[in-house]
């Protein structure tokens, strides 16, 4: 039988996932937008998982809402990629590194 | 009529110091003492006219805060009616004078304006010096308290451009700073037990008797509320008429103008002490250890100033100790409860003290602002109205008068009176302050007439060309000192019956309470024995003889004894050291505590804590904060997760909400 916690121990392993992917990568700043993903679909398996465990639609509904914004998301950030491909001509996490004072 | 009177000094103020530009200096001072006169003739209409109890008008709410309310109103007694002429006429006599006195200053330059600054200021403390005695609550009275002080400041620092002025100024609203605290003490206290800071209520005689019956606990002192209040008030009382230990700003305060001498440090702020503890006569009646506490303060300070004023040589500092005595006088009777004979001290008083320190300014008017004794002499011939107007005064002060009768100068009767006082109390203090005031009245005799012999009599002595050029006065200067000098004969003899005679409680009507069971002072002044009402004839006799033998009959006589006795003299010359002696306690301790908290206080721990917070701390964390920012983005986002991680950690270990 697959209860709950199943569900939260898939959704937190991928969200863990997520993050390390963020941190860890030194490659490529399309792993990190992927892992924005993994992040927001680990929360989303938990929205399920709890509409179904206590029988309330709203947790499925706000799925659908953070499915759309993360279509949006990935569009915009990809954008954002192309724009600082043209200029820098590299997308190598490593080379991203005027966000500093 | 009472507004009229009460206001016309503010306005001539304001008009006189803001707008001498657009009238003119001339127009200016017009009006100013125009409207010194106009409050001087209704004062005394108010005076003569004035039957019964007294009324109040109320002008407007002051202020009204909790369970405080306080009016701003005018309590229409006896006792303000009398220290309304007595202000009044004063200060419009000092006005008129200042015409003459302040022309010329050679302290200005030519073309400098002063004179209208000066006038603004004397109407501004006639002002405030009528809210003080006009109050009909403690509060109203403060600000005129406060008011007063601060035009005293503001005179006697009227020659700013000498430093002694200055600092006399800053000692005078210093020392006054001691006193007034005891006095806000005294109002809170009052509150504090009462609810109530109008007079109405609290000189209500059954709550000065409940008062009696209250203790206060303080610390681990039990003490008695009204005895408590009376004294803190008194305090207040001792700062503003310069009683002992509390006197030292009054000679220092002769730095000011002359008119001011005699204005406010004769005639009328000093005494506010006096008027103050005859206003509160129900607290003082029920009171035991303040009246006995003021009486011995009073006589002290009588027989104290007498001796120093025996020994200076400036005349405005003779005359200065001279009113430092004279107030004491007045709180000894103030003290045994003989209100209505310290009111007229302090009414006959203002008189003839008014006019030796106008006397004074005339002769130092004469002698081209030389105030040295030393440096005159034979001034009689030339300036004969003067020498009869001093003349008059000393008479006045030193109370000459036909024994046993009721006819005499004015302080033959009044200082009399309080002699009389003294000793009809019959308490112990009451004679110590027989025998005190005996002493002091021949000491005033012989300081007094000192200074009309080194004055008016003997050889020229100081410059020769300033004894030459000597000249009387012009008569705008005269004119005060032959109206001052009606008052000085006659004031005494006129009011004698109505202040201390057997009806004086019915003169007084409700402004003074004397508590029949205990108090019966005047009836047993009247009744002493001749040889007690004939002493200070003779004390007075005795030092007149002195003086004629020291400065007319052999004038070698004093540098000797000062040689003889010459710490005594010495003593005496520095004041018995309460400058030096406050210099050593107060002002230097102050001082060091200053430059302390200066230079480590302000410098090394507020300038250093700034300067080392700025240049150093800041600047090593920008630089490790600095180092923190690699730009790289998953550093960024690891330091979010990590304090992700301890947020919520925090929040398991300390559980949440709960």
């Amino acid at each position: 039988m697959i209860s709950v916690e199943h569900y939260l121990t898939v959704a937190a392993l991928l969200f863990v996932i997520g993050i390390f992917g963020i941190f860890l990568n030194r490659k490529n700043v399309i792993v990190i937008l992927m892992s924005i993903e993994l992040m927001l679909l680990a929360v989303n398996i938990n929205f399920v998982a709890f509409s179904t465990h206590l029988g309330d639609l709203t947790g499925q509904v706000f799925t659908l809402f953070i499915l759309t914004v993360a279509a949006a998301e990935a569009a915009i950030g990809l954008a954002i990629l192309v724009c600082f491909f043209r200029v820098r001509g590299t997308i190598a996490v490593e080379d991203i590194n005027v966000m500093k004072g | 009529m009472e507004m009229i009177l009460l206001f016309a000094p503010l306005i001539g103020s304001i008009v006189c110091g803001f707008g001498h530009r657009i009238i003119g200096e001339r127009a200016a001072m017009v009006v100013a003492t125009g409207g010194l006169f106009l409050s001087a003739i209704l004062s005394w209409i108010i005076f003569l006219s004035f039957h019964g109890d007294g009324y109040t008008i109320s002008l407007f709410r002051f202020i009204e805060s909790g369970t405080l309310t306080t009016n701003w109103a005018i309590r229409m007694d006896r006792l303000t009616a009398i220290m309304l002429i007595v202000i009044n006429t004063v200060s419009a006599l000092v006005h008129l004078y200042s015409w003459g006195y302040m022309d010329k200053d050679p302290q200005w330059k030519e073309g400098e304006s002063y004179k209208p600054r000066f006038f603004a200021y004397l109407s501004f403390f006639t002002f405030t010096m009528l809210m003080l005695v006009t109050s009909d609550n403690l509060l109203q009275m403060f600000f005129g308290w406060e008011g007063v002080g601060v035009a005293s400041y503001l005179l006697i620092g009227f020659y700013y451009r000498k430093p002694s002025a200055g600092a006399a100024a800053m000692k005078a609203f210093i020392v006054n700073r001691v006193g007034d605290f005891g006095f806000a003490l005294g109002i809170f206290g009052l509150f504090y037990l009462t609810g109530s800071i109008n007079f109405s209520e609290i000189l209500d005689p059954h709550n000065a008797e409940a008062l009696s019956k209250t203790n206060l606990q303080f610390l681990s002192w039990d003490l008695n509320a009204l005895e408590v209040i009376t004294m803190l008030l008194f305090i207040g009382a001792m700062g503003k008429s310069a009683q002992l230990m509390l006197h030292t700003w009054l000679p220092d305060a002769m730095e000011g103008p002359t008119p001011v001498s005699a204005l406010i440090h004769a005639a009328t702020m000093v005494t506010a002490g006096v008027f103050m503890v005859c206003r509160l006569s129900p607290l003082m009646e029920y009171a035991t250890f303040t009246p006995n506490f003021i009486v011995i303060i009073g006589a002290t300070t009588a027989f104290f100033a007498a001796t120093v004023g025996l020994v200076q040589n400036d005349i405005k500092r003779v005359i200065a100790y001279s009113t430092c005595s004279q107030l004491g006088y007045m709180f000894v009777a103030a003290g045994v409860g003989a209100y209505g004979a310290a009111m007229f001290h302090l009414f006959t008083h203002a008189f003839f003290k008014a006019m030796l320190f106008l006397g004074a300014g005339s002769v130092i008017h004469a002698m081209h602002h030389e105030q040295d004794m030393r440096n005159y002499g034979g001034l009689r011939k030339k300036i004969p109205f003067t020498f009869a107007a001093m003349m008059i005064g000393t008479l006045a002060i030193t109370g000459v008068g036909i024994p046993l009768t009721h006819i005499g100068f004015a302080g033959f009767l009044s200082k009399d009176a309080i002699i009389e006082s003294a000793y009809g109390a019959g308490t112990g203090v009451g004679q110590y302050a027989f025998v005190m005031l005996v002493i002091a009245a021949a000491m005033t005799s012989f300081y007094s007439w000192r200074l009309i012999f080194l004055t008016f009599y003997g050889k020229a002595r100081g410059d020769k060309h300033t004894h030459e050029h000597a000249h009387e006065s012009p008569i705008v200067m005269l004119m005060p000192l032959a109206v001052l000098a009606l008052g000085a004969v006659f004031a005494g003899m006129v009011w004698y019956e109505d202040f201390f005679g057997h009806h004086w409680e019915d003169f007084f009507g409700a402004s003074i309470y004397a508590n029949h069971e205990t108090n019966h002072v005047v009836h047993d002044a009247h009744a002493v024995k001749s040889w007690v009402k004939a002493s200070p004839f003779f004390a007075m006799l005795l030092g007149f003889l002195l003086a004629m033998w020291f400065y007319i009959w052999s004038p070698e006589n004093p540098a000797k004894l000062a040689k003889q006795q010459r710490s005594l003299y010495a003593l005496f010359l520095n004041k018995w050291y309460f400058d030096e002696l406050y210099d050593m306690i107060f002002v230097r301790p102050a001082k060091r505590l200053g430059n302390f908290l200066w230079k480590k206080g302000d410098g090394a721990v507020i300038d250093g804590g700034i300067n080392g917070i700025a240049l150093g701390i800041i600047p090593f964390m920008t630089r490790k904060y600095q180092a923190m920012q690699s730009g790289y983005l998953f550093h960024y986002a690891f330091t979010m997760v990590i304090g992700v991680a301890v947020i919520v950690t925090w929040f398991a270990v300390t559980g949440g909400s709960q």
